[in-house]
């Protein structure tokens, strides 16, 4: 393959977990700077967050930013010196942006959890997968390229009951996800394993990222959580582990702009249950029985409330926490906010936003009086009885 | 009779303020939840130092407060689960006083040996599996376990998939302290030093005839031998008698059982005739013995990989329960006292 010379010994290509790597503590960037950095997505809430930064730091000589939509307003002030190319990844495009830019640091971030973003499920796929594999193609054919970061998902891990409680990075799920983004993430992430076969001189970074919370970033989750009325599965209680958008950004920039090669769980420290960040959040749960979960799923998201997929509603049965030891050791990152203090920061600084789009608005206003009324009632009621609760104890206790 | 105690629970600061203090509570009571949280738990500390005159009238209302700043807890979520999603407090609060009268009164469940449990360190309590509709003997090991040991440490049990894959039993399994039973989460749980239970018979020791009671079944593949050894935690051989005859099974409804997707279908006296008062157990006598630890760590972690060595410590165990089970039921006079 004629790129022997940048030969790392210490990279051993691992099977199943992901990638293996031997040595331990992340090494300076030996000399060479990031010169020229591409993020891909850059659109998106993380990538325009990473362009931002890197075109902040006055190390790195140019930022290209690609995405298939142009940045919207507040993006754009974020974006700074970032040069913004509107390109497809699908597109073989790519490979002359990288050729002619002599592109170093390649960072993907566009994975999309949300068929809505991507205009339904196939065109995400294809934006996931066939992008990835072109993005991938690219960077092997460039010589330029020394560092690739990826950025996947802990639900490569799948969701099951059936699985260990607590995941890490070399474990495999018990069943392969078989549908959505997971799979999707699953074949993403077997690109890029025969990428680091074919092009051992580039060091890589696969970072693997849990639910993302913070008050200004929208997934499924955060819009979860703002609804007033938040269906759960009746008899089961999930862990989730969380990720602040902050940290996110900060381990994508770590890893774009320093030498940290190797397969990362990104997550925080601890975990919610499901029940208690709802009560934290003041929503209020609405069990719904197994057999009506993947109804109900279906339902939320033809509304178009939350884009939730049948994967994520599995996910809602039993949640995922994956171990993020390697993260603080090997990587050497820790984690700003724990999984309870990022959704504290979501809960409290959250916009409000209107819980219903506005084409939805005209059809679901009624609903969604009704409902509204329904919670501010039932809210009342609790926090009258809490308050109460909370009085007499004050004053007996 | 509140302002009679408050003033003996805040002497100084009413001296000082001379200040009436219902204008001080009703401040309080309008102040942010984490703000009266706060005072309240200051409250509790200090009133735990009033003098011995009040505690005979306040020990109610302790209890009173006590149980309501639990309740407030739980309705805003203001409570921690560790990455297992095990709630001690909702454990220690609610669950072990659930079930204590049942070990207490109904079992009058004896323990011996509880000096081999290790005071703060992990370790691997192997027992013996029975009681055919569910599993209340590990219920009772782990109410023992966090009974007798003078830090009422927790038993973490290793239970089957079935647990949670089943509505409502696979949180509140989770919640007392539950993981499915795999090697990773058994490991990670002994390096943290905690007690993990296993009960390796699975549903071929809790779900056989009566005729066969207290004969031990097969231990599986001695997963649990390897995770021990892995940690270099020591094994601690437990026999719980008593757990047999609480619903003897007299028959398995195979096809039911099939139909249901269970592993089998108990037929007893009571169950499933009575409805649900079959699920009574009956009150037999119980006894559990902690018996004497079995040393994994002279052996080093890559023992773990060493077939034979799992396979004999595995035997080792198996025959030291087999044992104390033989010695405890001929010590035994009756099965129902």
């Amino acid at each position: 393959m004629g790129h022997g010379r940048f030969c790392h010994p210490h990279i051993d290509i691992g099977q199943l977990g992901g990638l293996r790597f031997i040595g331990s503590t992340p090494r300076a960037y030996d000399g060479r700077m990031t010169g020229v950095a591409l993020v891909t997505g850059v659109s998106g809430y993380l990538g325009s967050r990473l362009a931002g930064r890197l075109a902040a730091d006055p190390t790195i000589g140019r930022v290209i930013g690609v995405d298939v939509v142009p940045p919207t307003g507040e993006q754009l002030n974020l974006l700074g010196r970032t040069e913004f190319v509107r390109a497809d990844i699908r597109n073989p495009l790519i490979s002359k942006v990288i050729a002619q830019a002599a592109v170093d640091t390649v960072v993907h971030a566009s994975v999309t959890a949300t068929p809505h973003n991507a205009g339904g499920r196939t065109p995400m796929k294809e934006m996931n997968v066939i992008g990835t594999m072109q993005l991938l193609a690219a960077c092997q054919k460039a010589d330029s390229v020394r560092r690739v970061v990826v950025k996947s998902t802990t639900a490569v891990y799948g969701n099951s009951a059936r699985d260990p409680a607590i995941f890490t990075e070399d474990m495999s799920a018990y069943a392969l996800p078989n549908a959505g983004y997971a799979k999707d993430a699953v074949e993403v992430e077997s690109y890029v394993r025969g990428f680091v076969r074919r092009r051992p001189d580039v060091e890589l970074s696969l970072l693997r990222f849990a639910n993302f919370v913070g008050p200004y970033i929208d997934t499924p989750l955060t819009r979860y959580f703002q609804l007033p009325l938040v269906p759960v599965a009746f008899g089961f209680d999930p862990r989730l582990q969380l990720l602040h958008a902050e940290d996110a950004v900060e381990v994508l920039r770590l890893a774009a702009t320093s030498s940290r090669p190797g397969t990362f769980n990104v997550a925080a420290d601890g975990v919610l249950l499901l029940s208690q960040a709802i009560r934290r959040a003041g929503r209020i749960a609405l069990p719904v029985p197994e057999p009506a979960v993947a109804l109900v799923g279906r339902a939320v998201r033809r509304s178009g409330l939350v884009d939730f997929s049948p994967e994520q509603m599995q996910f809602l049965n039993f949640g995922r926490v994956v171990c993020n030891a390697r993260l603080k050791t090997e990587f050497g990152y820790q984690p700003r906010f724990s999984t309870a203090s990022a959704f504290a920061d979501f809960v409290r600084r959250r916009p409000v936003l209107p819980v219903l789009s506005p084409e939805h608005q005209a059809w679901a206003g009624r609903a969604e009086a009704v409902a509204l009324g329904l919670v501010a009632e039932l809210d009342a009621g609790r926090s009258a009885l809490s308050r109460r609760l909370l009085k007499w104890g004050a004053e007996h206790g | 009779m509140a302002d009679a105690r408050v003033i003996r629970l805040h002497p100084e600061r009413d001296s000082e303020n001379a200040k009436p203090l219902r204008s001080v509570r009703s401040d309080t009571a309008s102040a942010e939840t984490a703000e009266t949280a706060e005072t309240a738990e200051t409250a509790e500390a200090t009133e735990s130092t009033g003098t011995a005159g009040s505690r005979a009238e306040s020990s109610w209302e302790r209890a009173a407060a006590a149980g309501l700043a639990f309740l407030r807890r739980r309705l805003t979520g203001d409570y921690q689960v560790d990455d297992f999603g095990f709630d001690a407090e909702l454990t220690e609060t609610a669950v072990v006083p659930l079930f204590k009268p049942l070990y207490e009164k109904w079992f009058r469940t004896e323990v011996s040996g509880v000096q081999h449990l290790p005071e703060n360190s992990g370790a691997l309590i192997v027992a013996n599996h029975a009681g055919a509709l569910w599993a209340i003997d590990a219920v009772m090991t782990a109410v023992a376990v966090h009974e007798e040991t003078p830090g009422h440490r927790f038993l973490r049990m290793l239970g089957a998939d079935l647990v949670f894959t089943t509505p409502v039993l696979a949180p509140l399994a989770r919640k007392t302290g539950g993981t499915l039973a795999c090697n990773p989460d058994a490991e990670r749980l002994l390096a943290g030093g905690e007690l993990v239970g296993v009960w390796p018979e699975g549903f071929k020791g809790i779900g056989k005839p009566f005729g066969e009671r207290y004969k031990l079944q097969r231990f599986g593949r001695g997963g649990f031998v390897s995770a021990a050894l892995r940690t270099g935690t020591p094994i601690i051989p437990t026999s719980i008698v008593g757990s047999e005859e609480i619903h003897p099974m007299l028959g398995n409804a195979k096809t039911l059982a099939r139909l249901l997707n269970l592993p089998y279908f108990p037929l007893t006296p009571t169950f499933p005739w009575l409805g649900p008062l079959g699920l009574v157990p009956l009150p037999s006598k119980w006894h559990i013995e902690f018996g004497e630890p079995i040393e994994t760590a002279k052996y080093g972690p890559e023992s773990a990989d060493d077939p034979m060595l799992v396979f004999e410590l595995t035997d080792r165990v198996r025959e030291q329960i087999q044992g104390t089970l033989y010695r405890l039921l001929t010590q035994r006079r009756s099965v129902w006292h």
